[in-house]
């Protein structure tokens, strides 16, 4: 708490480290959210993809020594395509059906990507280096910052930026959009609404996996970090309103700062904000702040 | 060979069973009708034929094609156009942005897009920006019939689309179908406003607990009140 108030730059560092961190949840929330908004599914599976991408970034780095770059690739094209087989193979059978049957589904396949992780990678925590190139700290002119986490600061905006103009600004976005509110009129106009899920389903499922590549120098790849991730992910669209890009960037920069600052100023008790934070947006704004509230009935 | 035959179906929801064997045929050009109250089957014999609703049994034939049993969206893709009654316009999508996703270029190359469709109804130029949602009655028929042009179907469900007009607005949709008539797109028009759909019709289907009752020219049914008394006042 002193240190925040004596030191300008100390302060300005913990700035960036809550825009980091937010950011890299944010890339993962993201996709989450996407999913739900066009799907109505909450993916519990979305933490284990995101695990899936840290691994993934350790078996390209490390196994196969690959550039760091090409471990954000194979991570959002390995996702990509578990989603798709994950999608046409189970999911697209369970629209009609139950909320709880898709939860059912979620959480069988979070069990057992959970074991073939440890199957595949083993149970040790992994290490995973820093790209060459982005290992060192970079001169702000005042102070040094990891060069690593400033590049987090840029790609979680540039990764907004580009899904907010993909859906807003593009045809394929306003069929997307089209897609939520109503899909049998959009079939009935000659749009081919399945291809829409499956594509939504990639699309959020790759970001969880770029999420976790890119997370892996910093939180190493072990069992269990799936379930950690997935409740920062709900704290997240929660607070933001659930199905909203606006929300999940906001909501993931909100909880970068209350994380952050909380564990600076009550050392440990950071996890306490957060979801202090959390019950104070169900109970005055329970459809988050840039949702909407859900109408009755369908 | 008409251009589409419905062929005795027979459609259910769940256990309950809605049509028991429509049959009817439209010819090119033409405006057929289903007339009737509330409940009889005339939108379950649309979602049928649009296949939102599958018939269990019967055929239909579009164009030469079998389509009983295909996915909507290619029932769509083939020129069969729904309008839906509930009009079941996108809320949060601009007035243009709901045109913009039906797009679909004509099969012979001289069909419909924004500027035809605005000549059409040049109400919807003006608020080409605004959300489908805050749209009046008579603003969202109209949006919804341009939406499915922007299809270019070669045949148009149209279901009720002078329920919950203003009078005026009725008249200025009654010209504005009998364009659409003159410019060659067949139509099936379902409709409980008797003089909007004598006005329009080539032939008339009376429906009634999902069964065609009478089938006749609008003059025959004229000649007919009873008919009409019988089928259509409570």
């Amino acid at each position: 708490m002193d240190m925040l108030l004596s030191s300008p730059s100390f302060a300005f560092i913990q700035v960036l480290n809550s825009i980091s961190l937010g950011m890299n949840l944010f890339i993962i929330a993201a996709g989450l959210s996407l999913i739900f908004g066009v799907l109505r599914v909450i993916n519990f599976a979305h933490g284990v993809f995101y695990m899936f991408g840290a691994y993934i970034m350790y078996s390209v780095t490390k196994e196969f020594h690959m550039n760091f770059f090409w471990g954000v690739i194979a991570a959002a094209i390995g996702l990509a395509v578990i989603a798709v087989l994950i999608e046409r193979g189970l999911f697209q059978w369970l629209y009609d059906k139950e909320h709880l049957m898709q939860l059912l589904l979620t959480f069988a396949i979070v069990l057992i990507m959970g074991d073939l992780a440890k199957i595949i990678w083993g149970t040790d925590q992994l290490s995973v280096s820093y790209p060459e190139s982005l290992s060192g700290a970079t001169n702000l002119g005042f102070t040094f910052y990891p060069s690593y986490r400033l590049m987090l600061c840029i790609v979680g905006p540039l990764i907004f930026l580009g899904l907010w103009f993909l859906i807003e600004k593009t045809r394929w976005g306003r069929l997307t959009r089209a897609a939520t509110q109503d899909m049998e009129m959009l079939a009935a106009l000659g749009v081919n609404v399945p291809v829409i899920y499956v594509t939504i389903f990639l699309i959020g499922s790759a970001l969880a996996g770029v999420g976790g590549s890119l997370a892996a120098p910093i939180n190493s790849p072990t069992p269990g970090m799936d379930a950690t991730i997935i409740v920062e992910c709900f704290v997240i669209v929660i607070i933001g309103g659930l199905g909203s890009l606006w929300g999940s960037f906001v909501g993931a920069l909100i909880y970068g700062f209350v994380f952050n600052f909380g564990s600076v100023i009550v050392p440990n008790w950071q996890d306490v904000f957060a979801f202090l934070l959390l019950m104070a947006v169900l109970l005055i704004r329970p459809w988050g702040l840039f949702g909407k509230p859900e109408r009755e009935g369908h | 060979m008409p251009q589409l035959e419905v062929d005795s179906i027979h459609t259910s929801y769940g256990l309950s069973q809605v049509l028991f064997g429509i049959s009817l045929k439209v010819e090119p050009g033409e405006i057929v009708s289903l007339i009737g109250r509330n409940g009889v089957g005339k939108t379950t014999t649309m979602r049928s034929i649009i296949g939102l609703t599958p018939a269990s049994s019967g055929k239909i034939i579009f164009e030469g094609r079998d389509i009983t049993n295909l996915p909507t969206f290619k029932i769509s893709r083939m020129g069969l156009g729904f309008v839906p009654e509930e009009r079941r316009i996108f809320p949060q999508l601009t007035v243009w942005e709901n045109l913009d996703i039906a797009r679909r270029p004509a099969v012979n190359g001289d069909g419909w897009d924004e500027e035809r469709v605005f000549t059409l109804f040049p109400d919807l130029k003006d608020i080409q920006g605004r959300a489908g949602g805050v749209l009046s009655g008579g603003q969202q028929q109209m949006l919804t019939i341009a939406r499915s042009l922007m299809n270019n179907p070669r045949i148009l469900l149209l279901d009720e689309p002078s329920e919950g007009l203003a009078p005026k607005v009725v008249e200025d949709l009654r010209a504005q179908v009998k364009l659409l008539k003159e410019s060659g797109l067949s139509i099936v028009l379902a409709e409980q406003n008797l003089n909007f759909v004598l006005y329009l019709s080539d032939y008339c289907h009376i429906l009634e607990k999902g069964e065609i009752k009478f089938s006749g020219k609008p003059q025959e049914l004229r000649a007919q009140p009873e008919v009409l008394e019988q089928y259509l006042t409570l």
